[in-house]
């Protein structure tokens, strides 16, 4: 506590002040209290008593004064350092040393500053012990870190799980933690609070589909298991964090997982909804009877290669893993074992077209 | 408080196609006149679903860093933004290349949206392309001997995109600044393919008529004019082709004058943008004002 944060709750007494168990009132003689105790006092005793508790005075000015009560960033700042659950001076404590959430793939971490300031720092979990990071301090250059995957891939999608390591905002203020949070991912606070509130505006599939135009109206003939095929693809934990709240429509709920993430999916995103296009061409061919020649372990290959390709494994598989189905050596041998120019075993894709 | 928000296609597959909208962006944060100033986007996040959200400002100026009136900026940016009674007539532009602004709610948030027309088709879009061929040529003042070539897609993607490169050319010709001035297009007449066939100056500037880099400008239209056989090797600026010096500008949307465009429309949709240092409103140079 300082001298202005003191100033500023002597000047602010007579409104009354009930904030995280510190409680004053009057306009002198004032009443102050901690959580149940209470007394009346004079100034130079309301002086007196907030020195000896200067943690609720400037735990008070900092998120009255410094942050402003109210509002999404108020609530997301309160979570990090869980107020909902501790009190202020367990609250202090934890500070002292760091309070740490994650919010997908990022970490978080609230530390006490300069008299009751919060100070925070952002980096990849898997960073959470990594003492030899890039440091940054605006966030403005958040949206250019978490443009590529740690492979120098694009990453279209801000809450695929491919969040970038090696880099640390090490001191932001509340503010600048939020907008740098929204430039890793966009819209996640906002929409993270309205689900709090009880207002979180879901749209779902049907009616999204509905609003489509162009070369995306196609997407409303996905059927009911064409979508779930689709949000098993594209929407589980393992390709996207955010926690999809929608379903067909306000009625079907998708036989899908709808993930662990803090921050909710209120409507198909375009990525999906891109895709989603792509599934409607798809099914639009009718399946075909091929007949291949294959071995058991040849099939079984074919198999592990789509597994491989689907999971994102094929980067792991090691160079001379010739146990590995999806190894790079075992797929050349079975193309130059199976593969001719009519394709897989020798089978044409359209044998009507072979016969004219 | 009032925002400002650029609003941008983007892309799921080009990590370039958002760079301009990020700099304009930082531009005009760089000023100071907006509490808040945010990029969205078509392809990328935040969406134009969910921009509004992030915003804590009242007063949201939105606009699109897009070249023409048309489908994207008419129909799918209002209906994605859920501007309350949109119509394209609010914007007043029966020509395809005069929209002004609207002025309504969303149905999402508490909070008055300005909805201003594109960049590509204000009249200071027109400085930005003349800015843009002295930049590239190193000339602030081309006279006698330069042509200028004003490339777009064609009618068939999109029919207000020939009405602005066109636009753009009839009011750069008219201020004399080239001894020449053409619209050319990537899928129709006159084509890009036979550039030199258009001119007669010995020195031929082409600055296309895009938001962002991309497969278009820094592929095709290279190729296309014969700069070079594979873009890949790159090609000399100015390279000759045919006996004329080519200087071929990239994508027009990344010159850093721009962000004049975007603070003009805002400022004409009623931002308060007093403060910008070194900002003039609507003061071509040079350029006809009609
Ligand atoms: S639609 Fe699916 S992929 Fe897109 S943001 Fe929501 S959960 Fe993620």
């Amino acid at each position: 506590m300082n001298a202005p944060q003191l100033d500023a709750l002597v000047a602010s007494a007579s409104d009354g002040i009930e904030f995280d168990g510190l409680s004053v009132s009057g306009n002198g003689p004032y009443t102050v209290g901690i959580v149940g105790e209470s007394r009346a006092v004079e100034e130079a005793g309301l002086r007196e008593f907030a020195e000896a508790n200067p943690w609720l005075v400037s735990n008070w000015y900092y998120w009255t004064r410094v942050v402003g009560t109210g509002g999404a960033r108020y609530d997301f700042l309160r979570w990090v350092e869980r107020a909902d659950e501790r009190d202020v001076s367990e609250r202090y404590e934890a500070l002292s040393t760091g309070v740490s959430r994650s919010w997908g793939q990022l970490r978080i971490t609230a530390e006490l500053g300069e008299d009751g300031k919060r100070r925070y720092a952002l980096r990849h979990v898997d960073d959470a012990d990594n003492t030899d990071l890039e440091g940054y301090e605006d966030p403005l250059d958040a949206r250019g870190l978490v443009k590529y995957d740690d492979r120098g891939r694009y990453r279209p999608l801000s809450t695929a799980p491919t969040l970038p390591t090696g880099w640390e905002y090490p001191d932001l203020s509340g503010e600048d933690l939020v907008r740098t949070v929204d430039f890793v991912y966009p819209a996640t606070v906002a929409n993270w609070h309205r689900e709090r509130e009880g207002e979180l505006d879901v749209t779902h599939f049907r009616e999204t589909a509905e609003r489509q135009s162009g070369i995306y109206e196609i997407v409303s003939q996905l059927s009911v298991e064409e979508i779930e095929a689709a949000a098993e693809t594209c929407c589980v934990d393992s390709q996207c964090l955010k926690r999809r709240m929608w379903d067909e429509d306000e009625e079907i709920d998708l036989d899908v997982e709808r993930g662990d993430g803090e921050f909710p999916c209120r409507e198909p995103c375009s990525l999906f909804i891109t895709a989603a296009r792509k599934f409607v061409t798809l099914g639009r061919e009718e399946t075909r009877r091929y007949e291949f020649e294959l071995t058991p372990t040849e099939k079984e290959q074919v198999e592990e290669i789509i597994d491989a390709v689907a999971e994102g494994r094929t980067e792991e598989i090691r160079e001379a893993d010739m146990n590995e189905g999806a190894n790079r050596y075992r797929a050349r041998y079975l193309r130059a074992r199976r593969m001719t120019e009519e394709g897989l075993s020798g089978t044409p894709t359209y044998p009507e077209d072979q016969e004219l | 408080m009032q925002a400002l928000v650029i609003v941008g296609h983007g892309s799921h597959l080009n990590p370039g196609s958002s760079t301009p909208t990020f700099s304009h962006a930082d531009t005009i944060r760089e000023t100071g006149v907006f509490d808040e100033v945010r990029e969205a986007f078509w392809k990328e996040e935040p969406s134009f679903r969910e921009v509004l959200r992030t915003l804590e400002s009242d007063e949201v100026y939105v606009v699109p860093l897009f070249i023409s009136e048309g489908y994207f900026t008419e129909r799918v940016i209002p209906r994605e933004l859920r501007l309350e009674g949109w119509d394209v007539s609010a914007w007043d532009s029966e020509d395809g290349v005069s929209a002004t602004y609207a002025t309504s709610r969303a149905t999402d948030v508490e909070k008055t949206v300005h909805y201003c027309g594109p960049a590509g088709t204000h009249d200071s879009m027109s400085d930005v392309i003349v800015r843009r061929a002295e930049s590239i040529t190193g000339e602030s003042d081309m006279g006698a001997g330069f042509g200028l070539a004003i490339v777009g897609h064609g009618t068939e993607r999109n029919e207000n995109s020939a009405k602005a490169i066109q636009y753009h050319a009839d009011r750069i010709r008219e201020s004399g600044r080239f001894d020449e001035v053409k619209a050319l297009f990537m899928d129709e007449e006159p084509e890009v393919d036979d550039v030199t066939e258009f001119f007669e100056s010995p020195d031929v500037v082409v600055v296309p008529l895009f938001v962002a880099d991309g497969f278009h400008t820094q592929e095709d239209i290279p190729e296309d004019m014969g700069l070079t056989d594979d873009y890949r090797t790159g090609y000399e600026i100015p390279t000759e082709v045919d006996g004329q010096r080519i200087w071929y500008s990239g994508a027009v949307g990344t010159e850093s004058l721009m962000a004049d465009v975007l603070l003009e429309r805002a400022a004409e949709a009623g931002a308060d943008v007093r403060g910008v240092d070194d900002w003039t409103q609507s003061e071509p140079e040079g350029v006809a004002d009609d």
